[in-house]
């Protein structure tokens, strides 16, 4: 199998485009992390869990990876609206492939996530602890994998949604879930039994975990776990997702 | 030689709806075939059968010899589409819409760039091309989509409503670049439109589809002969010797002249005044397309009308007894 890497490029090349033309939807994303990381992390003077740093220190990493989750899923989420717009018919029509469809997009979600992730480092780097060059570059390397997975993830719900409508339920049912139930803003006690599950189950877990080890040098999984959970769930929403794209017809 | 498009009873439902039923037809390269049929006929849905949009629910299509639902990625080499429904980026301007398209489709640089120029020019948005698309007026934006669709040059081209929306100048400019792709280049062209007189000087043949299935398929003059007369009105006192001629086919009274229907109107309009005592005035109405259009089809609406009628007075009856 050759892949079209011409006709690939073109989806992206449009995914960038239209990406750096919406500033309100780049600042948007950053709302909630931004509130989690000086509202809740300053406002609340809860203990930090690792030693030698602050609470909101302790959860930066964890809102990081929030802009990853955020991003990924909503960006994932909006080729409803290319679908409710017909533009996605044009890329239809066009002699490409479903699963090269799926590789530009999903290479644009993960483009989108970077330069959010790049815009919090920087606020990081400022407001809230030292990172080395060598931390921010290791971080931009596990959100490539990690916003890969979740935009996989949106697409293929995306790819199965009638209307913009499901939108929020996603994000109420599926996103802020993945997000609480990660260890991102506490650590996740033995005891807790029910917390814990979830937080082993939940992919997400292990992308907070990774980079919180990056970034403050403290983690519950070894690299090979989080790493290891990142690629299996990695390979089975794009399995999904290729197989959604492939399924794609115009319907309204 | 095998046609370009061929169907074989290809056939589309939507859960209880038959939208395209058992549809055979057969389009040789370089004919342009005229889809005509009243809303929800099946023709958006045949065409988006035809360019692998949509998946037959049985049946077969075959573009260029190639099975549309077995090969959908090299028949979509060779089609080019105009969709019905706006579908060009918002986001993007129009240059940069034409140049994804031409990406897409594996054009290179060069090619791509003096196509592009060569499109924009047609459509006469030069000026207009580094510009937002969520800029432009409903007419440019359609213009810009044709020129997108005529961009890679395909083999098999469907226009779906391609002029809808356009002024009366761009649409003709429309019409002979069509003219001129299918006679230098060959191209096959699949039609749809609601305007009559567009379907009539663009296509070899008609086909005329209703609830899915093909009613009429002919050359448009053939259709206008076989199904309709011409028609001549005269004014003044009209000898019962002239109405009964034997290329009258029936007349009615009208006014203070009379409407008659005249086969072979040219051979024997001479004739029909000759014997008529004194005409002071004539009209003549050459049958159209339309005509046609509405006798095949034409009943059927009148008919839902009437029910959509009764519908709506019953329900304001039913609403003023529920106020009182
Ligand atoms: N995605 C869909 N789901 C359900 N029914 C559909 C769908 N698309 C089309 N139909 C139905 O199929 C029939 C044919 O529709 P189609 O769009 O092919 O008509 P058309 O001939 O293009 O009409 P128009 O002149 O209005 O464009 C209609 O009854 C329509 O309601
Ligand atoms: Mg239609």
């Amino acid at each position: 199998m050759t892949i079209n890497f011409r006709a690939v490029y073109a989806v992206l090349l449009r995914e960038i485009k239209v990406f750096t033309r919406e500033k309100e939807r780049v600042i948007s994303i950053l709302v909630s992390p931004l509130l989690f990381l000086f509202a809740v992390g300053k406002g609340i003077e809860a203990d930090s869990p690792a030693a030698g740093f602050t609470y909101q220190q302790f959860i930066y990493p964890g809102t990081l990876a929030m802009v990853i989750l955020f991003t990924s899923i909503t960006y994932g989420l909006y080729i409803v609206w290319d679908k409710r717009l017909d533009f996605l018919k044009e890329v239809l029509a066009a002699p490409i492939s479903r699963g090269e469809l799926f590789l530009g997009k999903a290479l644009g979600g993960i483009f989108s996530a970077v330069c959010e992730t790049i815009i919090l480092l920087i606020i990081g780097a400022f407001f809230v602890l030292k990172i080395n060059l060598i931390s921010a570059l290791l971080c931009l390397l596990a959100c490539l994998p990690i916003s890969l997975m979740i935009t996989a993830m949106g697409l293929s719900i995306g790819g199965k949604m009638k209307s913009m409508e499901g939108f929020g339920l996603v994000m109420s049912f599926l996103t802020w879930p993945m997000f609480f139930l990660s260890g991102a803003l506490f650590e996740i006690k033995d005891e807790n039994f029910w917390l814990k599950a979830a937080g082993i189950i939940n992919p997400f877990t292990y992308c907070v975990d990774i980079i919180r080890r990056i970034l403050i040098g403290y983690s519950h999984f070894s690299v090979f776990t989080d790493l290891s959970v990142i690629f299996a769930w990695l390979i089975l929403t794009c399995f999904i997702g290729i197989k959604i794209f492939g399924n794609l017809q115009q319907g309204k | 030689m095998e046609p370009s498009v061929k169907t074989v009873n290809l056939t589309k439902k939507f859960s209880d709806i038959t939208a395209v039923d058992s549809l055979s037809l057969e389009i040789s390269q370089g004919e342009t075939l005229g889809f005509l049929g009243p809303n929800g006929a099946g023709k958006t849905t045949t065409i988006n059968m035809l360019c692998t949009l949509l998946r037959p629910t049985s049946g077969s299509a075959y573009i260029c010899g190639i099975d549309a639902v077995k090969y959908p990625l090299e028949v979509r080499k060779k089609t080019g589409i105009i969709f019905q429904e706006p579908s060009s980026d918002d986001m993007l301007t129009g240059y940069e819409n034409l140049y994804l398209h031409a990406m897409l489709y594996g054009m290179n640089k060069n090619s791509a760039e003096k196509k592009i120029k060569e499109m924009l020019f047609i459509t006469g948005l030069e000026k207009r091309a580094g510009d937002q698309v969520r800029t432009y007026s409903g007419g440019m934006r359609r213009r810009l989509e044709i020129a997108r669709g005529l961009l890679h040059e395909p083999a098999v081209l469907f226009l779906d409503e391609p002029t809808l929306g356009l002024d009366p100048s761009a649409r003709r400019e429309i019409w002979s670049y069509l003219g001129k792709i299918k006679s230098d280049r060959k191209t096959t062209i699949i039609l749809t439109t609601h305007y009559m007189e567009e379907a009539d000087s663009l296509s070899d043949r008609i086909a005329v589809i209703d609830r899915g299935k093909i009613i009429a398929l002919d050359s448009p003059s053939a259709l206008k002969s076989s199904l309709g007369e011409d028609l001549v009105f005269l004014k003044g006192k009209i000898s019962d010797q002239a109405l009964n001629l034997p290329f009258i086919t029936h007349f009615e009274k009208k006014g203070e002249g009379y409407e008659i229907a005249v086969k072979g109107l040219s051979k024997n309009i001479k004739k029909l005044l000759e014997e008529a005592e004194d005409v002071s005035e004539i009209e003549i109405r050459r049958v159209s397309l339309e005509d046609v259009f509405l006798k095949l089809t034409g009943k059927k609406i009148d008919e839902e009308g009437k029910e959509e009628s009764g519908g709506v007075f019953e329900s304001v009856v039913r609403y003023n007894s529920v106020r009182k």
